[in-house]
C-alpha cells in the first residue's frame, strides 16, 4: 500500500474536486482523508490516498487539471502515520484588529508549552481577524497557566483571546 | 409582556462591527429606571426594527457599555414558541438546558457565521426598563437561542468566543 498526499490549489470553478475524485477512483486510490477549502476564493484541497498507484502516474493523470494553468496540483509518497491522541484537546480563539505578527505570536505561546495544533482556521473579515485552533495540550502544561500568557501577548496585540477546553458530547 | 414604552421615540442608531472594542467589553450594570436608560431600551428597539432579519440587538452593538438587549423573534421562520418584542436590562441566565448546535450570525459580525452550541431551554432574570420591574422568563428553541447571543454581548462576548471547533467559522452565504 503507498499512500500518496495530494493537493489542488488554484482559481476556483465548479467540477475541480469531481475531475480530480474522478481520475482518483480510476487508478484505484482510496481517499483516506481529505479537507477542502475556499480561501481568499482560492480552491484549497488535500487528500491522503491509499492505492498502488505511485506519485507520478497519479500526478501524470491529473494533468488535465493543471493544462490550462489555472490550477496546481502536487503529488507525494509519505508514510503511513499513526494517529495519537496527545492530552487534552483545547479550543484557542483570538479576533481583533487585523495586523501582522496575530498567528506567529499567539502560537508561539502555544508551542512554548509543547502544545500542538491539530485543526486549524484564519479569516480576515473587513477589518476583522479571526484565528480558531484546535490545541493538543500535553498532560504536564498548565492550561491556567497558558491562558495568561496568552493574555498577555494578545493584549500586547489588541486581540480578544479565550482557550476552552473542547467538550465532546457523546449521543 | 408588555411592548417597550410608546411615550418615548425610538432613535435609528449606527450598529458597531468587530473589531470595534465597546463589543468585547463587559456592560455595566445599569438602572432600568433611569431616562436614558429607557430612551437607550427604545433606541435598540427602533434599531433592531428597521434592519432586516435582524432578531436582538444588545447595547454594546450601538457603542453603549451596558447591560441592555431587545429581542424580537416573532418573524424568524425558525421560531417555534416566542414573547414578542422586549427589552431586558441586566439579564441573567438562572438556568439552562438541552444544548442544541446551530449556526448563527450576528450584526457585529456581517461577514461571518459560526456553529454554536446552545441551550435550548432556558430561564432568564432581568429588568423592565421604565419600570424595573423584575421579569423572569422562559424561553426554547431559537427564542432562547438569542436570548444567550444578547447576554454575551452585554458581558463582551461574541459568537467568535462560543463556536464548537475550528472549522465551525463559515463565510456567510444568506443575508437573512
Ligand atoms: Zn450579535
Amino acid at each position: 500500500m503507498t499512500f500518496l498526499a495530494i493537493t489542488v490549489l488554484g482559481h476556483d470553478r465548479p467540477g475541480i474536486i469531481a475531475e480530480t475524485t474522478g481520475v482518483l477512483a480510476q487508478l484505484g486510490l482510496n481517499i483516506e482523508d481529505s479537507t477542502m477549502t475556499l480561501l481568499r476564493g482560492h480552491f484549497a484541497m488535500m487528500l491522503i490516498t491509499g492505492g498502488s498507484a505511485d506519485a507520478t502516474t497519479v500526478e501524470e493523470s491529473l494533468g488535465a487539471l493543471t493544462a490550462d494553468g489555472s490550477l496546481s496540483v502536487s503529488v507525494r509518497e509519505v508514510p503511513a502515520e499513526q494517529v495519537v491522541a496527545r492530552g487534552t484537546a483545547y479550543l484557542l480563539s483570538v479576533h481583533g484588529g487585523d495586523r501582522p505578527g496575530i498567528v506567529s505570536t499567539v502560537i508561539a505561546e502555544v508551542a512554548k508549552v509543547g502544545g500542538n495544533i491539530t485543526d486549524l482556521t484564519t479569516r480576515l473579515a473587513g477589518e476583522l481577524y479571526v484565528l480558531l485552533a484546535e490545541v493538543d495540550l500535553p498532560p504536564a502544561a498548565d492550561p491556567a497557566a497558558l491562558e495568561s500568557a496568552l493574555g498577555e501577548v494578545a493584549g500586547g496585540l489588541g486581540v480578544e483571546v479565550s482557550l476552552r477546553a473542547l467538550e465532546s458530547d457523546d449521543l | 409582556m408588555s411592548e417597550p414604552s410608546s411615550e418615548v421615540v425610538g432613535r435609528i442608531l449606527p450598529v458597531v462591527r468587530a473589531p470595534d472594542p465597546v463589543l468585547s467589553r463587559p456592560g455595566a450594570t445599569v438602572d432600568p429606571t433611569a431616562p436614558e436608560i429607557v430612551q437607550l431600551a427604545a433606541d435598540l428597539v427602533a434599531t433592531m426594527r428597521v434592519s432586516p432579519g435582524c432578531v436582538g440587538l444588545a447595547a454594546p452593538q450601538v457603542g453603549v457599555s451596558a447591560k441592555v438587549f431587545c429581542v424580537d423573534v416573532s418573524e424568524h421562520p425558525k421560531t417555534r414558541g416566542h414573547h414578542g418584542t422586549f427589552v431586558l436590562c441586566n439579564a441573567e441566565v438562572v438556568s439552562a438546558s438541552r444544548n442544541e448546535k446551530a449556526r448563527e450570525g450576528c450584526m457585529s459580525v456581517p461577514d461571518l457565521t459560526g456553529d454554536v452550541k446552545r441551550a435550548s431551554r432556558l430561564v432568564v432574570r432581568g429588568q423592565e426598563p421604565g419600570t424595573g420591574a423584575e421579569v423572569v422568563i422562559e424561553a426554547e428553541a431559537f427564542e432562547a437561542r438569542a436570548l444567550q447571543h444578547e447576554i454575551d454581548h452585554c458581558d463582551g462576548l461574541l459568537f467568535l468566543d462560543r463556536v464548537v471547533g475550528a472549522h465551525a467559522l463559515h463565510a456567510r452565504k444568506t443575508y437573512l
